[in-house]
């Protein structure tokens, strides 16, 4: 576990919804280590959505929100920069570039499937067109989808299958190679087939970038991930290797919990 | 028992609307024959409108109010697209609460206003103002076609807005999540998502604005002439008629009915068009 390297740190960190007067999240501390699969599991409620969507600041897009403490984004050269100081619209298509995020439902825009994959390249200025074909290529190959869709590129990405839809956005995700993935339960709307064709994706693509996933299927993250963190009552209530937490988990509670008696 | 009735109840009201429609067309292109008969096409191009002295003949064109007709329209609809599209997007995405449910609510009440009220303002209040900054004499095409856009505006916001509400929150966040700047997501996801509403709201517009009577005789001036300028006075097709019905025979009727069954045509083909786009979006 030492020999890991951080990729983001959360610090402290307390997140109160606006208008609310209890917070959401208590002082949360979790790291997420690089070229590793992370997981949050937890009972509805718990606070992993609110967790992961402050990790790309995605919650700035409703105002009046609160944050307390730091969320440490790791560069290449060792120098972090902490999130939460981000202002401008500027910085956070920046983090945005570098934090992905794939969401409960697959998301495709009303576009074709090239222009899907091609759109976050063209929005960060990448404006040839052999450049964004390689680009492309590459990101769909990279989430297992490039045999199904490479004589279809310029239809409508409407017209994919749900497991295909969901690739295509971890295609359109990886395409801007970002250095993290934030997964919302994202096979949460797929039927058991396309499910496992997303988790061995996953699985893959952490040899490229480190990956944070939000579960309510015990067997996913048990399946999937190298750590585990399991959050209570917007509270982490332990942090571990994924073995350690199935297997002999230091709290009662984490026990109940992934064995099924409450949640 | 009840349930038969009500059953051909409703059958025969649903089977009404069809007939009423079938019926109209038909009584218009009855009535429009004589003249279809005297005139032709050439009816589309000829600019004089003239009955004889004995009222029993003379030579009607139809050019003018149709040239009218379609040239208010095009000046309402230039100007109301941007400004609805403005304040669609604007309660959609950018308002705040406090900002946007008042703002929602006058877009409403606007577009509830009866024309008549819109017409009177117009001559009123709204034709000197365009005199003083345009020229002219007030009224005129550019007045009347101003007024229509006011009038169109809140309808046309009211739909577009409804139809932008439409885009699913998770797409838009995950617009954002690439990098999206906010005009980059409105752009590239919520106009392209709401398109058939939005064009579907355009359209109905431009069927209202078409057919518009009262607000348009007030200030469109009214008079058989091509408009040399935008500010210049001319008529359109509702306006001729409802000027000239009460004393016109015969064969100025029949042209009268003819203007009429081009009007008739014309927003029928906007609104099945209409039709058309709504109908696409709930397809899919």
């Amino acid at each position: 576990m030492a020999k890991d390297k951080l990729v983001m740190e959360i610090k402290d960190f307390s997140f109160t919804y606006s208008g609310a007067e209890e917070p959401s999240l208590r002082k949360i501390n979790l790291p997420v280590l690089k070229n590793k699969i992370t997981a949050m599991i937890g009972p509805s409620g718990c606070g992993k959505s609110t967790l992961l969507r402050a990790m790309n600041r995605i919650h700035d897009l409703y105002p009046g929100n609160k944050y307390e403490g730091k969320i440490n984004l790791y560069k290449e050269d060792g120098t972090k920069e902490n999130i939460l100081d981000l202002k401008k619209e500027n910085d956070f298509i920046k983090l945005r570039q570098q934090v992905g995020m794939i969401f409960q439902k697959p998301t495709p825009f009303p576009m074709s499937i090239f222009d899907n994959v091609a759109y976050g390249l063209r929005l960060s200025g990448t404006k040839n067109k052999s450049e964004l074909e390689g680009h492309v290529e590459k990101a769909l190959k990279d989430a297992a989808i490039w045999k199904e869709t490479k004589d279809r590129l310029k239809e409508s990405a409407l017209g994919l299958s749900g497991g295909q839809q969901q690739r295509l956005c971890i295609a359109r995700a990886v395409a801007l190679k970002p250095r993290v993935i934030l997964f919302d339960e994202p096979t949460s709307a797929l039927d058991p087939l396309s499910t496992g064709a997303i988790e061995e994706l996953i699985t893959e693509l952490k040899k490229e970038l480190s990956i944070m996933i939000v579960t309510h299927n015990m067997q996913q993250a048990s399946r999937l991930s190298d750590y585990t963190a399991f959050m209570y009552l917007g509270d982490l209530a332990e942090y571990n290797t994924t073995e350690k937490i199935f297997l002999n988990p230091e709290k009662k509670l984490t026990e109940d919990y992934i064995t099924g008696r409450f949640g | 028992m009840s349930g038969k009735l009500f059953r051909n109840f409703s059958f025969l009201s649903a089977t009404l609307s069809f007939f009423l429609l079938v019926g109209i067309f038909a009584i218009l292109f009855t009535y429009a024959q004589e003249a279809m008969q005297e005139f032709g096409f050439d009816f589309l191009l000829s600019e004089t409108w003239e009955a004889d002295e004995d009222d029993e003949g003379g030579i009607f064109g139809g050019y003018i109010p149709i040239i009218g007709t379609l040239l208010s329209t095009l000046i309402a609809m230039t100007l109301a697209v941007p400004l609805a599209m403005g304040i669609a997007i604007f309660l959609t995405e950018i308002a705040s609460d406090t900002i946007g449910k008042p703002v929602s609510i006058a877009i409403e009440l606007l577009a509830a206003i009866p024309s008549i009220i819109y017409g009177m303002w117009g001559l009123f209040y709204f034709a000197p103002i365009v005199q003083s900054v345009f020229g002219g004499n007030g009224v005129g095409l550019l007045t009347a076609g101003m007024v229509l856009a006011i009038m169109v505006i809140p309808f046309m916001a009211a739909i577009s807005r409804d139809a932008m509400n439409t885009t699913p929150l998770v797409l838009k966040e995950s617009a954002y999540a690439m990098g999206a700047t906010k005009f980059e997501v409105i752009k590239d996801v919520i106009m392209p998502y709401s398109k058939g509403g939005i064009i579907g709201s355009i359209i109905l517009s431009l069927g209202r604005a078409l057919g518009e009577t009262m607000a348009v005789a007030f200030l469109i001036g009214s008079v058989m002439s091509i408009p040399g300028s935008i500010t210049d006075p001319t008529t359109s097709i509702p306006v001729l008629l409802a000027n000239n019905f009460a004393e016109a025979q015969d064969l100025e009727m029949s042209s009268m009915y003819f203007l009429a069954l081009i009007l008739f045509v014309v927003s029928f083909i906007i609104i099945s068009v209409a039709k058309f786009y709504f109908l696409g979006r709930k397809v899919k």
